[in-house]
């Protein structure tokens, strides 16, 4: 889509100034009919949006660091919670910030390149109770380093995830969402980027009855670059959905958003929003988003909206693109009329499609488990597929 | 010796319309060791016999049988037809994203051959069939047909050819749309391949100039979904100087009540 198409379809009122507040009292229960809650089934949010108590949630932290990395969990009072600028945008994320009495706090020293990636992993021991967690991840001036945050067991968890990156700084930040399957995850993540430094943003997304994933980045100093990545895997009943939101509030900054699905099975339902705001003072910006989804079988939905607002004439360059397609049955009969059995050319399709964001993503311990995951979630269902 | 066995196939398609018969009754038979050219106008239903051999789904099978040393393949899915030995080159390779050619050429082979090709001759192997098709061995790397030109998409169909082996090859059209050069690298191959003896080959062409590289044994003459005749080598001469119009006449005048 050209600049001036864009332009003119821009809407004139805008759901993209989200105004937060951290006063629970602005923040009304949803109904299902807002913009940002219309594609949540939120029936199943077990009440995470009304006014489900957090104090519970048994989840446990195990961390796996680097040595130049510090890891602690510090008292909510004493933390530097809000460093990032974010304030909550909505009920949950204003419920969870209520609610958490700690912040999980991960430093990672100025200068410091870090080899070896810091792996926080949250073990959830039941759904019971739900709970609220905070975590904040600093990436100091010109630090470089790879912090992963994995999501396993079973809980009913709201969430909120700061990190800020100091001038310079580059950090990969990866979420794997492995919960089991009857987990309900609602996460806010906010990221502010410092002058020059890059972020690279990486959502796995894979098991879970409904998680719900908003992401923002905006810019501190000019030059900044935000690369967002998300591989997502939906299973008969489940619900992923992933709001993205680059919000261009210094000139000259990167926005680069590829976000990859599969789904499978009855009533599997994902949601990508992508949306991006290029501000007035944001010139010579440069964004692209994309999402593509791949329907393995009927009764499958994939929701895909792409919103892109410019403010500003002065621009670099500013695109995106959705897709979503079934099998493509001409792929499949040209592997087959090479010997290939059915279900391992669905396999090697699935994998294709695949294949290029997993490169990206640059984590190669991450990618060789990610393979591995999507040949799981495969044996499960597409080997039983009629062509 | 090997035998492909055609016989009074009938195909359809489905189109708004309703069913549209394609292919007529077409009765032919391929043994190992022989070149077959199959020639014709467009819309003859040429591409249809092959894609039909192949097993595509969106040509339905209404009459006829095709065998393979008796064995019904017309029941086969598109992956047990290969592995029986049938080998289709198409006229439009597909691009499949992502799939790499060395991981698909090593599926395919050890899809084939029931076990997986020894790593270190196989690796060989490839680069050689590239190799004689002039295809870089970088493309190894690349996904499947994904931003290959038309005639290296054509000359990674023969590379695959000689790779894979079978006993028959389907050769779609394989001669549209190449260069001189690369139309002699593609008939060397086929060469190569039924040079072997024991190999048969349909070759399916709308031009008589490939025939100036590959020699068939015998031509076949298709028009309105049927074979209209056949020949030796000297028919695709007379072809070359006269054209498909007699046949094109005398089908067209079957049709048509008197």
């Amino acid at each position: 889509m050209s600049i001036a198409e864009a332009l003119e379809l821009a809407p004139v009122e805008s759901h993209l100034h989200p105004e937060g507040s951290f006063d629970l009292a602005d923040h009304e229960i949803p109904t299902g009919r807002e913009e940002i809650w219309r594609f949540t089934p939120l029936k199943r949010l077990r009440d995470l949006h009304k006014d489900a108590p957090l104090d519970g949630g048994d989840v446990k932290i195990e961390v796996d660091s680097a040595p130049e990395v510090t890891a602690v969990s510090v008292p909510a009072a004493d933390s530097a919670r809000g460093v990032s600028g974010y304030v909550p945008v909505d009920r949950v994320s204003a419920r969870a910030w209520d609610a958490a009495t700690s912040v999980f706090e991960v430093t990672i020293p100025a200068d410091a390149e870090v080899e070896q990636p810091t792996t926080i992993r949250l073990h959830g021991g039941g759904v019971e109770k739900a709970g609220a967690g905070h975590l904040l991840v600093r990436a100091g001036r010109f630090s470089r380093a790879v912090v992963i945050v994995d999501y396993v067991g079973s809980a009913t968890w709201a969430e909120n995830i700061e990190v800020v990156l100091e001038d310079g700084a580059q950090l990969t930040f990866v979420t794997v969402q492995d919960w089991n399957d009857d987990s309900v995850h609602v996460v806010t993540q906010h990221a502010r980027v410092g002058r020059d430094a890059t972020f690279k943003h990486v959502a796995v997304s894979l098991g879970g009855d409904v998680l719900r994933a908003s992401t923002s980045a905006d810019y501190v100093g000019s030059g900044g670059s935000v690369e967002m990545l998300g591989v997502y895997f939906a299973d008969q009943g489940q619900h992923i959905e992933h709001r993205l939101f680059a919000d261009h509030t210094a000139p000259r900054t990167k926005s680069d958003v590829l976000y990859k699905g599969a789904l499978q099975g009855q009533d599997a339902h994902t949601v990508w929003i992508g949306n991006v705001l290029i501000r007035k003072e944001a010139e010579g910006i440069e964004t692209f988003e994309q999402n593509d989804n791949l329907v393995l079988t009927d009764g499958a939905k994939a929701d895909s909206v792409p919103n892109l607002e410019i403010e500003t004439g002065d621009i670099e360059g500013a695109g995106h693109a959705s897709t979503t397609g079934r099998f493509d049955d001409q792929h499949l009969f040209y592997l087959q009329s090479r010997g290939i059995p059915a279900e391992e050319a669905r396999r090697l399709v699935v994998h294709g499609f695949f294949n290029d964001i997993i490169r990206r993503i640059g984590v190669p311990a991450l990618q060789e488990r990610l393979t591995e995951s999507i040949e799981e979630e495969l044996a499960e269902h597409v080997g039983r597929l009629e062509l | 010796m090997a035998t492909l066995e055609i016989k009074d196939l009938h195909v359809s398609v489905t189109t708004e319309e309703g069913e549209k018969e394609i292919l007529k009754g077409v009765d032919l038979t391929v043994k190992t060791g022989e070149v077959h050219a199959i020639m014709g106008p467009n819309g003859s239903g040429k591409s249809t016999l092959a894609y039909s051999i192949a097993g595509h789904p969106k040509y339905n099978i209404t009459g006829g049988s095709v065998t393979l040393d008796g064995v019904d393949i017309l029941s086969m899915t598109v992956d047990q037809r290969a592995r029986a030995g049938l080998f289709l080159a198409m006229q439009y390779p597909v691009e499949v994203p992502g799939v790499s050619v060395a991981n698909f050429l090593r599926t395919a082979k050890t899809a084939i051959d029931g076990e997986a090709p020894k790593l270190r001759t196989w690796v060989k192997d490839v680069n050689e069939a590239l190799e004689r098709v002039t295809l870089d061995k970088d493309f190894a790397q690349r996904s499947v047909n994904e931003g290959f030109s038309g005639g290296e998409k054509k000359r990674h169909e023969i590379a695959q050819l000689e790779l894979l082996n079978p006993k028959f090859a389907v050769l779609d059209e394989t001669d549209s749309g190449l260069d001189i050069d690369a139309l002699r690298v593609v008939s060397e191959g086929v060469n190569r391949f039924s040079e072997q003896g024991d190999r048969g080959v349909l070759l399916i062409t709308h031009y008589t100039r490939i025939l100036r590289y590959i020699k068939p044994d015998y031509v076949h003459v298709f028009v309105a979904g049927r074979v209209a005749d056949q020949g030796g080598p000297e028919l695709a001469d007379e072809l070359e100087a006269n054209g498909y119009d007699k046949y094109v006449k005398a089908a067209a005048e079957a049709v048509t009540p008197a």
